[in-house]
């Protein structure tokens, strides 16, 4: 397993995933490779499936009651849906952020500070460390470094994101996941999410659901277009923006539906 | 046009209404009380004993009615605080939804128990259990009464507590399961912290409801007037006070005001609650 790992192109290998919600069928084989320490951003119209596969890759759809996922996902090489799988351990190694901004109603410190003390870490020293060190990286510390114990529920829209962004990080994940982060953030907001996924991807590896064609192509290195369930293309953002090989990938992205 | 001005008015009118009942109770509660104030005076409510009928002198003191109140509904809710506020959590966090068809009915039923029947239940199986256990002579006392009342705040309790859970909103889950944690740890260290204002609110009612039972206390707590904290003692409460005089007392006498004045002490307090509820819930209320 450890030499399968070492220096391995892809984080994330996804064989023939299949996904269920009760009877209804949501991916239909899909096959994905993540690169490690790129941008992969996942597209296609509402309901294709893409924020179903995502969240297959830290298995938060094991939170919804009566779903099923067969197929292989390997992270680092190692199943994640293999039986006695620690999700805890996946989840710290798998960041999470969501579309909607979802700081806890505490002050920013302890939003940041969570995913650390809930894995054991108590010393108040190394907690200011690696909340200092997360806020930095979420490009969030210069705004909030004087007001780390206000409610984090006072800030805006966009620095609520990049909260949870850096509340991701303080986990010390490898892969960052990332649901639509910037769709409900005005364009100001928005550029400066793109930017910091643009700092990120030096030191993790992204994958990025959007519904914004342009962000899509501008912050990342690959693209995966789905499309009623199943993957459709999948190629250097670069190609998929110029030479798209499929019909519906082209029809998509130039804006003829979805 | 004229038809909506009616309704207005008739809808205003009922919205009055409880107002002006509340305020007609305070007002009614103090004229009967009146002229106790002069003769023998507030004071007197401070006396160290509760003795209305007397050759030698009657005394009218709150102090072991209000302590015989405490101690009974601090038993209450000691006891059901834990029970009610983890019950809570089970039904809105871990019970699958079959679990909670069965459990929450079960629950409102116990909130539809007439508070005689309890008291009987009380008096015939909680009485001699406890009088076996602790080895005393009588098994009416504090410890019993507080335990008939943890029961039957036991509804109150658990069914806020669970909508406050069930309001926090599952993004904040959500957050905390994908950062690692646990089912558990997201529980007691997201959830169950986001819905504290409404915990503590039904808390609150759950205390207002205890304090003002009447039926169940008087059958079991043994009736007497001591100033104790001690749970294993009879004790007396001011509910079952008045249930128990307000029959036999002469209207208008001393005595008569005397229990108007307890009726008085014990609308404040239940008022008072209230208003700490309603602080709680309006200063650390979640916003979303």
């Amino acid at each position: 397993m450890q030499e399968q790992t070492a220096g391995a192109e892809y984080t994330v290998e996804a064989k023939n995933v299949d996904f269920f919600y009760g009877k209804v069928q949501a991916l239909f084989g899909v096959s994905l490779n993540i690169k490690i320490r790129h941008v992969t951003a996942l597209i296609g119209p509402s309901g294709c499936g893409k924020s179903t596969f995502l969240r297959t890759l830290n298995r938060m759809n094991d939170t919804i009651r009566n779903t099923r996922v067969s197929g292989e996902i390997l992270i680092n090489g190692e199943d994640i849906y293999k039986e006695g799988m620690n999700v805890v351990k996946l989840r710290r190694q798998v960041g999470m952020v969501f579309q909607k901004s979802n700081p806890f109603p505490k002050s920013i410190f302890d939003n940041v500070a969570y995913g650390p003390r809930i894995h054991g870490q108590h010393d108040q020293q190394q907690l200011a460390e690696i909340v200092e060190k997360s806020l930095v990286d979420a490009a969030l510390w210069d705004e909030v470094k004087d007001r780390l114990n206000d409610n984090a529920l006072g800030l805006s829209g966009g620095q609520q994101q990049r909260l949870c962004i850096a509340r991701a990080l303080a986990v010390g994940p490898e892969i960052l996941l990332m649901d639509e982060p910037a769709s409900a953030l005005d364009p100001k907001s928005t550029t400066k999410i793109e930017d910091l996924i643009g700092e990120l991807r030096e030191k993790y590896t992204i994958v990025i659901v959007t519904h914004n064609m342009q962000q899509a192509a501008r912050v990342s290195d690959y693209t995966a277009f789905f499309y009623e369930g199943s993957l459709v293309e999948f190629d250097r953002t670069k190609k998929i923006f110029t030479k798209p090989k499929a019909k519906q990938t082209e029809d998509y992205i130039t804006g003829r539906f979805g | 046009m004229w038809k909506d001005k009616v309704i207005h008015l008739l809808l205003v009118g009922t919205a009055s209404t409880s107002i002006l009942i509340v305020l007609l109770i305070f007002l009614f509660l103090g004229k009967e009380a009146g002229s106790f104030i002069f003769e023998p005076g507030l004071k007197e409510l401070f006396d160290r004993s509760w003795i209305p009928v007397s050759f030698v002198r009657e005394r009218f003191g709150l102090l072991p009615l209000l302590s015989g109140s405490a101690v009974v509904t601090a038993i209450a809710m000691v006891t059901t605080v834990p029970i009610s506020v983890l019950a809570a959590v089970y039904i809105a966090e871990v019970a699958r939804p079959t679990e909670r068809e069965i459990l929450k009915p079960f629950i409102e039923i116990l909130a539809g128990i007439p508070s005689v029947v309890l008291g009987f239940f009380g008096l015939i199986v909680l009485a001699p259990l406890i009088k076996e256990l602790f080895g005393l002579s009588s098994g009416l006392n504090a410890l019993t009464g507080g335990i008939l009342l943890a029961l039957m705040a036991v509804p109150t309790v658990v069914t806020i507590s669970e909508d406050a859970i069930m309001s926090v909103p599952f993004s904040y889950k959500n957050a905390s399961l994908a950062l690692g944690a646990s089912e558990l740890q997201t529980i007691w260290k997201v959830t169950v912290p986001a819905a504290l204002p409404g915990i503590i609110a039904a808390i609150m009612l759950g205390v207002g409801r205890v304090i003002g039972e009447t039926m169940a206390v008087l059958m079991v707590t043994g009736n007497s007037a001591l100033i104790t904290l001690n749970p294993l003692s009879p004790v007396r409460t001011m509910t079952a006070t008045i249930a128990a005089e307000m029959g036999e007392v002469p209207i208008g006498s001393v005595h008569y005001q005397a229990l108007f004045c307890i009726g008085i002490t014990l609308l404040i307090i239940t008022f008072l609650l209230n208003v700490v509820a309603r602080v709680v819930l309006n200063k650390y209320g979640m916003k979303k």
